[in-house]
């Protein structure tokens, strides 16, 4: 499944182009990535989403060249480095548990690739300071990776990659072992270093939010292939599979045979939570409104929204979800039990295959 | 008090072992050392004197001895590296689990044989008329024979398991990502043992090294089977253990300092802190 955005693409190749042509890869008896194609256009945040297993980081090693591709062609800048090992290529990877060398300081750590291009020793010495320094973590430079903390080792791991100017910078899962609000402050701080360095950034993570907050793209992949790829908005707004429906956010799946009814048309379609409004007492729908009726299950309160679970006639249980304001009395007032009716314009329906 | 009861309990047989046996026996060889023996009656008499240790110094054969011995024993602990490490990661990163298992089965092999059955399957191999002898005599090579050449193999037959199962479970415990980071940074295969792996398994190396190179010094059957006129400092402990038990003793001295001054100068290295 190919992009709209990788076919309007300009035919020129960038040297940070990424391009994989039927890629497939087997282990044994197991599939974990069929017959791929996939374009990463230069100075692209592409984010690989998707559950354990789904294939995601067997294709992110395959591009590092940790892994063969048992078929297909693997390409970067127009250059076919299928079948090159990967202290060749001009990629560079920040590992999920970041790999630090233990025996080596952080200084060192950071070296380690020039050390082996056979950099000057004075020359290696400035570019590390500033690659430090640009982690905000000079003052670390001469302790040991363990002496670190998980977001200071995260930082320097990415120092580490991106000192060797890679025309692609793969991360596989590099937020995954921290914690929520470091995460969410290291998300800024990458998307930030993307916006400076301008290189193609590959991201794969199994955390939806993340895919959505850092991504130009996100791949959402499930069973070796892609599902689907587009910006966060195309991904989250219009899915194209109900996989895609679930795994992103919430999701309502309507079935077809009350689709039908309402609407005339036998579609299965799927609607986000917040696109469906509680209608209590005297509340009308307009004309163009689609209408279900039910009764409230369940109401959870998050904070910044109330959910109210609604079981209508036809057995779904349907999640509207509503945005709280300071004063309780414009809130959801609705209690479990409640006859209830809920109603979405069909426009924020994505139609399901 | 219980608790010192206990704890009494838990330790007695273990420091009557390490107490009562074994340093005892060291202090008395030490002693002993120290004693002389009638020239007649070969009968040791106690007493105080340095003079067997001057003759171990004095005696060209005794120091020639002690020298061939360290160096046999450091060609042994070398050998058992150079083919530890290699083998090492080859079964623990790239040998199909049934291969690893039948390696691991091979290297552990000759500890189920016992020492003098596998000192003598390496006289068989290496006798004027065996094996090697005859595999090689049609391109005109005779194989090393009963030699010192013949001991430092013998020996390192005997002891690989010893630094081969440290160093190959040091490097099954290296996290397979140091590896891919190495590459994925531009490092090739051989770089990436000399800068990452050889310092991260150093302490396996030195554990390993410490068996290989104190049984080595300490061995004097291969020297006997395997090894001609080549004589090592057990061959003479074993010589002088009646004539001369003071001499014997004073010469039992010498693997022992060479294990001493082994540590220190690894200890100077910072490794033993991590084992």
């Amino acid at each position: 499944m190919s992009s709209p955005i990788a076919t309007t693409m300009a035919p020129k190749t960038a040297a940070g182009d990424v391009s994989l042509t039927g890629v497939s890869k087997t282990f044994g008896e197991m599939t974990a990535v069929q017959n791929l194609d996939l374009d990463v256009p230069q100075g692209e945040f592409l984010s690989m989403l998707g559950p354990s297993g789904s294939g995601k980081t067997t294709v992110l090693r395959m591009i590092a060249g940790f892994e063969e591709a048992t078929s297909g062609s693997i390409r970067i800048g127009g250059e076919d480095l299928t079948r090159m090992p990967p202290h060749q290529r001009p990629v560079n990877t920040v590992f999920q548990d970041y790999a630090l060398f233990p025996h080596l300081t952080i200084a060192e750590n950071v070296a380690y690739g020039l050390r082996v291009r056979g950099q000057s020793k004075t020359d290696r010495e400035a570019a590390v300071a500033s690659a430090i320094a640009q982690v905000k973590l000079g003052h670390v430079a001469s302790r040991l990776p363990h002496q670190l903390s998980g977001g200071q080792r995260q930082r320097i791991a990415l120092a580490r990659a991106l000192i060797l100017r890679p025309r692609v910078l793969l991360l596989d899962e590099p937020l995954g072992a921290l914690d929520k609000q470091l995460r969410e402050e290291m998300q800024i701080e990458l998307k930030s270093i993307q916006r400076d360095v301008g290189i193609t950034f590959i991201f794969v993570t199994h955390d939806q939010e993340e895919a959505l907050t850092l991504s130009d793209r996100v791949a959402v992949f499930n069973n070796g292939r892609i599902e689907q790829i587009g910006t966060a908005r195309e991904v989250y707004e219009y899915p194209q599979t109900e996989f895609v429906a679930r795994f992103l956010g919430l999701s309502n799946i309507i079935p077809s045979d009350t689709v039908e009814r309402l609407t005339g048309e036998a579609r299965v379609v799927s609607v986000r939570p917040e696109r469906v409004r509680l209608l209590t007492g005297t509340d009308t729908a307009s004309d163009s409104d689609i209408v279900l009726a039910g009764t409230v299950a369940e109401i959870v309160y998050t904070g910044p929204t109330t959910r109210v679970l609604v079981d209508t006639a036809d057995g779904i249980r349907l999640i509207t979800e509503t945005q709280n304001s300071h004063h309780p009395a414009a809130d959801v007032q609705a209690r479990r039990g409640d006859s209830v009716r809920v109603a979405w314009t069909d426009d924020h329906a994505a139609t399901l295959p | 008090m219980k608790r010192r009861a206990h704890l009494a309990g838990l330790l007695a047989l273990p420091m009557f072992w390490l107490i009562g046996i074994y340093i005892f026996s060291l202090v008395m060889l030490l002693v002993t050392a120290f004693w002389t023996t009638d020239p007649f009656t070969s009968k040791v008499k106690p007493g105080f004197t340095l003079r067997n240790f001057e003759q171990l110094v004095a005696n060209p054969a005794y120091l020639s001895t002690a020298v061939r011995t360290l160096v046999i024993a450091l060609a042994v602990t070398v050998l058992c590296m150079l083919i530890s490490v290699p083998l090492g990661i080859f079964m623990a990163k790239i040998a199909k689990p049934w291969l690893r298992a039948l390696l691991a089965v091979a290297i552990t092999l000759p500890l189920w044989a016992g020492y003098l059955v596998k000192i003598l399957a390496m006289r068989v191999t290496f006798t004027d008329a065996g094996f090697f002898n005859w595999a090689l005599a049609p391109f005109g090579i005779t194989g090393p024979s009963f030699s010192i050449t013949t001991v430092v193999l013998t020996l390192t037959y005997l002891w690989l398991p010893y630094m081969a199962v440290p160093v190959y479970t040091a490097i099954r415990q290296l996290p397979a990502n140091l590896f891919d980071a190495s590459a994925d940074l531009g490092a090739g295969a051989w770089r990436t043992i000399r800068t990452i792996v050889l310092p991260l398994i150093k302490p396996a190396i030195i554990a390993g090294s410490i068996f290989t190179f104190s049984l080595s010094l300490g061995d004097y059957i291969a020297a006997k089977f395997v090894g001609g006129s080549t004589q090592m400092i057990g061959s003479i402990i074993a010589s002088n253990i009646n004539l001369n038990p003071p001499i014997a003793a004073a010469f039992a001295v010498v693997p022992i300092a060479f294990v001493v001054i082994y540590l220190l100068s690894v200890q100077r290295t910072g490794a033993l802190e991590r084992m």
